[in-house]
């Protein structure tokens, strides 16, 4: 069930700080996470999104 | 169509995508290319997505992929964990007592590219460390050990392993205090 991955001899080599700084460090990193989600999106994806979905018309219409 | 187009979904997950490229790539320009390549790479292989398993986990897949193959390109780290982020990393351990979101991320970006797709992935995105371990190709022991080095990095550098548990239990709490104003949610 463990796949060792070939370049990373570690394991469980360590349980990592207390559990009540893991607590804080993964409440900080969800709100630095979740600071970027809320970033706008920039409208080049939804572009992307129109000229690949135009793209897949075309194929369809043509073929 | 009898069943809904997968890549309807695609749209809705793209905000967390681009938090995940951000937080990998820690360059806005370079992580917009990666979900733009992950994008179109996803697209036209959505046939190969298995349907009714985790759109975004495999999203994220293709994207770390998508940067790791790039960095290999480079032959180097496109950043440097050791250099200017760190010095530039003035965090006090006392100044007055908690730590802000700052402080923490510029923390986190000192960290390898490894540790922090670890953290990113179980500690923010909620990832399961057996779902994070699929994505990265790696065991989940080795997922458990970069985020648990990761984690003792970041309480290294920010001061949070104090001699005196009281103290940083005042840390500990002071730290979501400070990071929490304003996105209660």
């Amino acid at each position: 069930m463990k796949n060792r991955s070939k370049d990373e001899p570690e394991e469980d080599d360590m349980d990592g700080p207390a559990p009540h700084v893991v607590a804080m460090i993964d409440q900080n990193l969800k709100l630095v996470y979740s600071d970027l989600v809320r970033e706008e999106l920039p409208d080049r994806f939804k572009d992307l999104l129109a000229v690949l979905k135009a793209q897949d018309a075309d194929k369809g219409a043509s073929s | 169509m009898s069943a809904a187009d997968p890549r309807e979904e695609l749209l809705e997950h793209l905000p967390a995508l681009r938090a995940f490229a951000l937080s990998l790539t820690r360059n806005g320009a370079t992580a917009d290319d990666m979900v733009q390549d992950t994008v179109v790479k996803a697209w036209t292989n959505m046939d190969k997505f298995k349907v009714g398993t985790n759109m975004r986990a495999w999203l994220f897949t293709i994207l770390r992929n998508t940067y790791y193959s790039s960095r290999r390109k480079l032959n180097r780290e496109v950043s440097d964990p050791e250099g200017t982020f760190t010095a530039s990393l003035s965090v006090k351990p006392d100044h007055d007592g908690r730590m802000n979101l700052t402080d923490f991320h510029k923390a986190f970006v000192t960290l390898p590219d490894e540790q922090r797709e670890a953290l990113i992935l179980v500690g923010a995105s909620g990832f399961s460390y057996e779902e994070a371990a699929e994505m990265c190709g790696a065991a989940v022991g080795t997922i458990k050990s970069r985020a648990n080095r990761g984690r003792a990095k970041l309480a290294e550098l920010l001061h949070l392993d104090g001699d005196s548990p009281l103290e940083m239990t005042d840390n500990a709490t002071m730290a979501v205090v400070a990071g929490g104003g304003g996105v209660l949610r």
